[in-house]
């Protein structure tokens, strides 16, 4: 019996010390980019443009005004899309084999290693709808990579609706669009848009699909339409890291990785914490 | 009085079809991918033939005398790095689930999923980057080579990238299990860790390995890090401290210098074609696994 | 019922129809328009961008972008009718100006700067010259220690571009002659390059001279540029600036542009080929670490101005 115990200590510390271990590579991450990028970070830093002679002297603005538009894209072709599908999926959907051939869809869409979707995303945005390397040709690829992720959230929200809602609004005499517009689709849009933005926020992070797709190196202007070509946060990262030649530039990556991270952490962080918030909240 | 009833019709069905029509389109586009894939490459394996393409260990579609085509140096890379990321993600993952399952307390456990979870943020590049700074000198300095650039810098990375995946999907794989069978268990007489070893973990099983297949998905398809620290290499690796190409490092690199509709432009989507089936069949079998149990 | 479906069968595919006919619209010729893409070379990328920058602060209210990716990404979107003008490190093939023709691209040559590739090598090393033979039998793996040549006993870690380089190309075409051993690993760009041989003791690679140099044009003393003996038998290193442009040493190269199209004169592609040439223009070339042209070279880019005018 006692070594039985003995044994169980030994095991449980060992899971204890890989969860600390996990959690601590969070942290040295963290710490390795701050020690090696804070010197860096500055408001010119965050709000001037790119000067590619004198690196010291410019900002990384435009890859983060680039990384911006991106996002801002996905979220509203993504959205738009993914709770279309989830609304079907959920409310409209009776048949089994539908919702099969939906799961294994979604499942697979989530699985599909980035750089085909750059593949897929430059055989048919650049090419055959001849948008070439553009903002929109990214914001749409990146888009169907999201996909996966807002659909599972909003259906995940949409099903935490309890039925008896749905019920009595069809007892009162509403009909089915009604039911779902006015009722459940209030109380479940707020899970399904934080579902989704931790979506957003994992595609903003994407680099393969975008340097297939269309990033530039250097860009003289802000781009002004979805057709015009653009800078990105990740894309940035890459080029520091790899080809610049100013000794200064892996500070810079460093500071453009701090810059990257802290707004992904900022969504999906926010987005977590909303959720949270959110279940604690009902009352049902 | 029809009056009334046709509008409730109408808005019975319009949204039906709209929303149906918005299925319809996530469904074509998952089979709009494979099928362009699918079109292009195999346009590739009619000129370059299967058996160069998959006997062949070259590729070198650029080269100086005649072009060749093989894949399986690319293949062997992508299996090493998976394999090894596997080796290292799997173990730690699991150990994290147990710990945050059946071990912390609620509190803790609030805590620490996010935190862990958080890890997924972190972007590939980033962990390439750091990678090339920090962890590629330290392997070289451990094992005495000239440098780090080589397949077991890229897994472990790898294995950090995968281990949210792994270790959240197994936590709630085994939360899923229901306490009555943790307390029979326990009034039988047995510890808390042989309650864990031979009661939770293999009711959990499917739901442990679908968490590993879809660690394994991602652990597959992982691009910028092979990119960066992988060392990419022609030459067929033979130990984990060799330089290694994967095929999605390569469809990464080779894809911009393409010019479209050529053989080589085909021979990448062939490339991506086989990534696709990869992916497809994993996760097939994760499904197969998630819905194993379930009544 | 069926209304309803056709209705919206007939929006979604208006809608199609329209987003296909608005992308292909934005793809109208791109002379008249105020904006440059320029893509290609990775050897040029740093310098080219540098020269756009210049020109912008001249000329605000000028679109222009530079991307990077190798000589081949250049050449290839040259082809594909996706930008204007195209870096490359290396001459472009005959094969590749067919079929540029055949997408209606009449493509331009336009020679930047002279470069001296340069063969780069660890500090440590023992290593103090090579011939070109030497370095192409280093490159095929048929010398596989340093010692073989004159340096410290250590097995040769060789570093490369990637195929989409111009500069792979090049090299391999010029001085290899032959496939390039498989171990070699194949880098992202010329700054991988020069990271890895600064913390490798074995390593050996090749880059643009621009590269040897950090970005105020001092040369860098974290790597070992190697002096390359040349046709009298004299080593050269690609540093020597009147050794290069007399043509003395073994492995120089000119640079290019490929232009997509022939300018309107006074249109921005233009300008900036001319703000290249100019004073400001060659000031950033010498200052980016590469070499200016020799007359011969300012010839050509001359009968090509003539087409201009």
């Amino acid at each position: 019996m006692k070594q039985g115990l003995l044994r169980e200590r030994i095991y449980f510390f060992i899971f204890k010390i890989s969860a600390v271990l996990g959690i601590s590579i969070l942290l040295v991450t963290l710490v390795l980019l701050f020690n090696s990028g804070h010197s860096v970070i500055s408001w010119t830093f965050l709000t001037s443009h790119w000067q590619h002679q004198n690196i010291t002297k410019g900002g990384i603005f435009p890859a983060i005004l680039g990384s911006l538009y991106l996002g801002l894209g996905v979220m509203v072709i993504s959205f738009t899309l993914g709770i279309s599908t989830a609304i079907f999926f959920s409310e409209y959907n009776k048949n089994n084999l539908v919702k099969r051939i939906l799961q294994l869809t979604i499942r697979n869409l989530a699985g599909v290693p980035s750089v085909v979707y750059g593949l897929f995303g430059l055989a048919v945005f650049v090419n055959f709808f001849s948008f070439g390397t553009s903002l929109l040709s990214a914001m749409l690829t990146l888009s169907i990579m999201t996909l996966p992720w807002v659909i599972v959230a909003t259906i995940e929200a949409f099903s935490a609706v309890p039925q008896k809602f749905r019920e009595s609004s069809l007892a009162l005499g509403a009909d089915q669009w009604q039911t779902i517009r006015r009722v459940v689709f209030p109380i479940a849009i707020p899970a399904s848009i934080t579902g989704g933005i931790l979506g957003v926020a994992r595609a903003m992070g994407e680099t393969a699909p975008i340097i297939i797709v269309g990033a530039t190196f250097y860009l003289s202007s802000l781009p002004s339409s979805i057709f015009d070509k653009f800078m990105a946060l990740p894309y940035h990262i890459f080029i520091l890291a790899t080809q610049h030649s100013s000794p200064f530039a892996t500070s810079y990556a460093a500071g453009s990785a701090l810059v990257l991270i802290a707004l992904t952490f900022l969504l999906s962080l926010g987005s977590i914490i909303i959720r949270y918030h959110l279940r604690s909240k009902k009352d049902w | 009085m029809t009056l009334i009833k046709k509008q409730k019709r109408f808005s019975g069905y319009a949204p039906y079809f709209i929303f149906g029509t918005t299925a319809v389109l996530t469904v074509g586009i998952l089979i709009g991918i494979f099928a362009f894939l699918f079109i292009i490459g195999i346009q590739a394996f009619s000129s370059i033939g299967f058996a160069e393409f998959f006997l062949n260990s070259d590729w070198n579609p650029n080269s100086f005398h005649t072009p060749s085509w093989g894949i399986i140096s690319m293949v062997v890379g992508t299996l090493i790095v998976s394999l090894l990321s596997l080796i290292f993600a799997v173990p730690f993952g699991l150990a994290i689930a147990i710990y945050l399952a059946e071990i912390a307390s609620p509190k803790i456990r609030e805590i620490l999923k996010p935190i862990i979870e958080m890890i997924a943020s972190i972007p590939s590049v980033v962990l390439g980057f750091l990678g090339l700074l920090f962890l590629a000198p330290l392997v070289a300095k451990v094992f005495t080579l000239s440098n780090g650039l080589n397949a077991l810098t890229a897994s472990l990375l790898v294995a950090i990238a995968s281990l949210p995946t792994i270790a959240s999907i197994s936590e709630d794989a085994l939360s899923d299990v229901s306490s009555k069978f943790r307390e029979a268990s326990l009034a039988l007489g047995a510890t808390k860790w042989v309650t864990i070893k031979k009661i939770v973990i293999p009711a959990a099983s499917s739901g442990l390995m679908a968490a590993i297949m879809l660690g394994l998905g991602r652990i597959i398809g992982e691009t910028m890090i092979v990119l960066m620290v992988a060392g990419n290499t022609r030459a067929f690796p033979q130990s984990f401290l060799d330089s290694v190409r994967p095929m999605t490092a390569n469809i990464a690199i080779e894809i911009k210098e393409v010019v479209t509709h050529s053989l080589h432009w085909q021979a990448l989507f062939a490339i991506g074609l086989i990534l696709f089936v990869i992916t497809f069949i994993i996760n097939f079998a994760a499904d197969y696994f998630i819905n194993k149990n379930k009544l | 019922m069926n209304k309803i479906y056709v209705v919206g069968g007939i929006i979604i595919i208006v809608a199609i129809i329209g987003v296909i006919f608005l992308g292909n619209n934005t793809k109208a010729p791109k002379n008249q328009k105020e904006s440059l893409t320029i893509k290609g070379s990775d050897t040029e990328v740093q310098l080219v961008s540098a020269l756009a920058e210049a020109f912008s602060k001249e000329n605000p209210g000028i679109d222009i972008s530079v991307t990077g990716g190798g000589s081949g990404v250049g050449i290839a979107s040259l082809i594909n009718k996706e930008i204007d003008v195209a870096n490359s490190s290396r001459k472009i093939e005959d094969s590749e100006i067919s079929k540029a023709k055949e997408n209606n691209i009449d493509v331009q040559q336009f020679i930047l700067a002279i470069d001296g590739l340069s063969i780069i090598a660890n500090p440590n090393n023992k290593i103090e010259k090579l011939s070109v033979d030497q370095i192409s039998k280093i490159y095929k793996g048929e010398i596989k220690n340093w010692k073989d040549v004159g340096g410290t006993d250590k097995k040769i870690v060789l570093y490369g571009r990637q195929s989409t380089s111009g500069t792979y190309t090049f090299f391999r075409n010029f001085v290899v002659k032959d496939d390039y051993s498989p171990e070699m690993k194949n880098m992202e760009g010329s700054q991988a390059i020069v990271d890895a041989v600064k913390s490798d003791e074995s390593a050996i690679g090749y880059v643009g001279v621009g590269y040897v140099k950090d970005d105020q044009g001092n040369v860098r003393n974290d790597i070992k540029i190697l002096p390359v003996i040349g046709a009298n038998d004299n080593a050269i290193s690609p540093l020597d600036k009147e050794a290069v442009q007399r043509g003395e040493y073994p492995i120089m190269r000119q640079i290019f542009q490929y232009l997509a199209y022939l300018p309107n004169k006074d249109s921005i592609m233009d300008k900036f080929i001319r703000f290249e040439t100019s004073e400001a223009g060659q000031k950033i070339i010498e200052k980016s670490g590469f070499y200016t042209l020799t007359n011969s070279d300012i010839q050509q880019n001359e009968s090509l101005f003539e087409k201009i005018k």
